[in-house]
């Protein structure tokens, strides 16, 4: 049998009594890709990698990881997959090292090569200077980086990453993004989940936008993006009160008429070359001084606000569910 | 089968080497039980009457049983620990025996309880404690005492799996464990006891493993006490074990 996807999820199904985590999601990820999983907390991404994780046993449907089916082949499938999570599940009483050693003896390694694949790690992490300090003692990054080293000491061809930088300050984000760019680059697949639309737009090559258990988008970050519409112009007035006049001066730019949000008006362009020169040459004639302009792509941001009508903001109440229910 | 026993190594050894390095268990470990060996020779000692026996010959037994009873207790926190940090959900990731991360801690358990008791008996020697039987029937109620310790290590193993918060562990064990304790020949003669507690305290497998441990240390008449213990000590583990698992197969972190 050849596996055409690494993943392949099909009409999954889970519910914690009466909250409804995953209602129904179809999903499929190529060798070597990172596929985006872009939603809300609550949203169902965490019962999703759970499922794939075999950690928790979907209620309906089916998926299968590197061609193994996360139900019947659950023990053999965790021979092939790394799990790194928002909560660096490292022992805090242990080292780096002795926590990367436990975790390759218990993937069956004996103990020299565990921990001379430890070692590697750390090295590859930039954390062998503390490899003999308890991890207690460790920054939120570095424990960040040491969960994610945990998850690769078996060099997985698949890796889940659940929400791997919440709560990172920008440094240790950035360097995380480029380890991760770095594994899928040696061709690790990976399943990224996500509440930063940037992280999404920066690492995965295809995202799926979850929303209530479903996904409700599907495509490249661009596609995504195009299908919110194309370019705009940000205009920023001095005031106020000529908000009416510049968006009457600018309405024939576009097929949609501007929108006014306070000083802030925003149009539509056809094409990105001289809309800026053009606009400038509008608002003049029409006597409106313009404080700043600028063109501007949508965002993951935009995309999200217009497939589920609210913004991808924390939805707390629905994350307790999910997270406390079994 | 192999990979059940070097995966319950892996996670005893674990278990073992971060002790040193949180100080507070082990001062829970030695420090009061020693406290209360003291509290009772001394306090209650004088007032408690133990015919064929003196005070201090009585208690030692009890009180370690009492105290390699609760030994198991940091099982029950240990594991609520990792299952809130996400460690459980890392291990139940990997391909390694699904019952290695509570058997590894519970084996981690019995050196602890090991160590405790040691420190106990030395603290009853100094005090006033004698062993009245041989080197071979003192070795033999070690043996039995680590093997009731054992057991309670799985009861706290599901209670640990069961809460939802350290605090609750800490609770739920508490409540359930301590009354068990002092409703048993443990401190007082059960003859002294009203009689609904003395019909509780005769079955209670607390009474029994002491009376083993009185007959196996003081030479008192064993009857059938020395195999109740045992038999009991099996009984707890083919109940709690299988369950503690079941409730870890299932668990979901956070």
């Amino acid at each position: 049998m050849t596996v055409e996807h690494t993943i392949e999820v099909n009409g999954l199904v889970k519910r914690f009594g009466e909250v409804r985590a995953l209602e129904g999601v179809d999903l499929l990820a190529r060798q070597g890709e990172v596929l985006g999983l872009l939603g809300p907390n609550g949203a169902g991404k965490t019962t999703l990698v759970r499922v794939l994780a075999t950690l928790l046993k979907a209620d309906a449907g089916s998926a299968r990881v590197v061609g193994l089916d996360v139900q019947r082949d659950a023990a053999k499938l965790r021979e092939r997959i790394g799990l790194a999570g928002q909560y660096a599940a490292v022992d805090e009483n242990l080292t780096g090292l002795e926590n990367l050693t436990m975790v390759g003896r218990l993937y069956g390694m004996n103990r020299r090569s565990a921990k001379a694949r430890g070692r590697e790690l750390l090295e590859r992490f930039e954390l062998l200077d503390a490899a003999n300090r308890p991890t207690k003692t460790y920054s939120g990054g570095m424990r960040r980086r040491l969960d994610l080293a945990a998850a690769l000491v078996a060099q997985p061809p698949v890796l889940f990453l659940d929400e791997p930088t919440t709560g990172l300050d920008p440094r240790s984000r950035l360097s995380l993004w480029e380890v991760i760019e770095g594994l899928v680059s040696e061709g690790t697949t990976v399943l990224l989940t996500t509440q930063y639309l940037d992280e999404a737009d920066r690492l995965a090559s295809e995202i799926a936008v979850i929303d209530q258990g479903r996904v409700i988008a599907g495509g490249t970050p661009d596609e995504l993006k195009d299908r919110v519409g194309g370019e705009r112009l940000e205009i920023r007035l001095d005031d106020a009160a000529h908000a009416e006049v510049a968006a009457r001066a600018l309405a024939s730019m576009a097929d949609e008429p501007p929108s006014v949000v306070g000083e802030v008006v925003r149009v539509g362009v056809h094409r990105r070359s001289g809309a800026i020169v053009a606009a400038v040459r509008r608002l003049d004639e029409a006597g409106v001084g313009v404080e700043d302009i600028a063109l501007r792509r949508p965002t993951l941001d935009d995309v999200f606000l217009a497939l589920t009508g609210h913004a991808a903001e924390a939805d707390t109440d629905e994350t307790k569910q999910e997270n406390k229910d079994e | 089968m192999r990979r059940l026993v070097t995966d319950t190594l892996i996670i005893a050894e674990r278990n073992l080497i971060r002790l040193p390095r949180a100080p507070e268990l082990l001062i829970a470990f030695t420090v009061q039980p020693i406290m209360f060996v003291l509290l009772f020779r001394y306090v209650f000692g004088g007032a408690i009457k133990t015919p064929g026996f003196s005070y201090a010959d009585f208690l030692i037994p009890g009180i370690i049983v009492q105290n390699i009873a609760f030994g198991g207790f940091v099982t029950a926190l240990g594991l609520n620990e990792d299952l809130h940090k996400g460690l459980i959900d890392r291990f139940r990731s990997l391909p390694m025996a699904r019952p290695a991360v509570l058997a590894g801690r519970t084996l981690a358990d019995v050196v602890t309880n090991g160590l405790s008791a040691a420190i106990l008996i030395a603290t009853g020697l100094l005090i006033g404690f004698h062993f009245h039987t041989s080197f071979l029937h003192a070795v033999a109620g070690f043996g039995l005492l680590l093997l009731f310790g054992y057991a309670f290590s799985w009861v706290f193993a599901f209670v640990g799996m069961l809460t939802s918060t350290p605090e609750a562990a800490n609770s739920v064990a508490f409540i359930a464990v301590f009354p068990l304790t002092f409703i048993s020949s443990a401190f007082v003669p059960v003859a002294s006891m009203p009689e609904v507690l003395r019909g509780f305290a005769e079955v209670n497998p607390f009474t029994i493993t002491v009376n083993a441990m009185r007959s196996l240390w003081l030479g008192a008449p064993a009857h059938n006490n020395v195999w109740g213990a045992v038999v009991w000590a099996f009984v707890i583990i083919a109940v709690f074990a299988p369950v503690a698992v079941a409730r870890y197969r299932r668990a979901t972190g956070r």
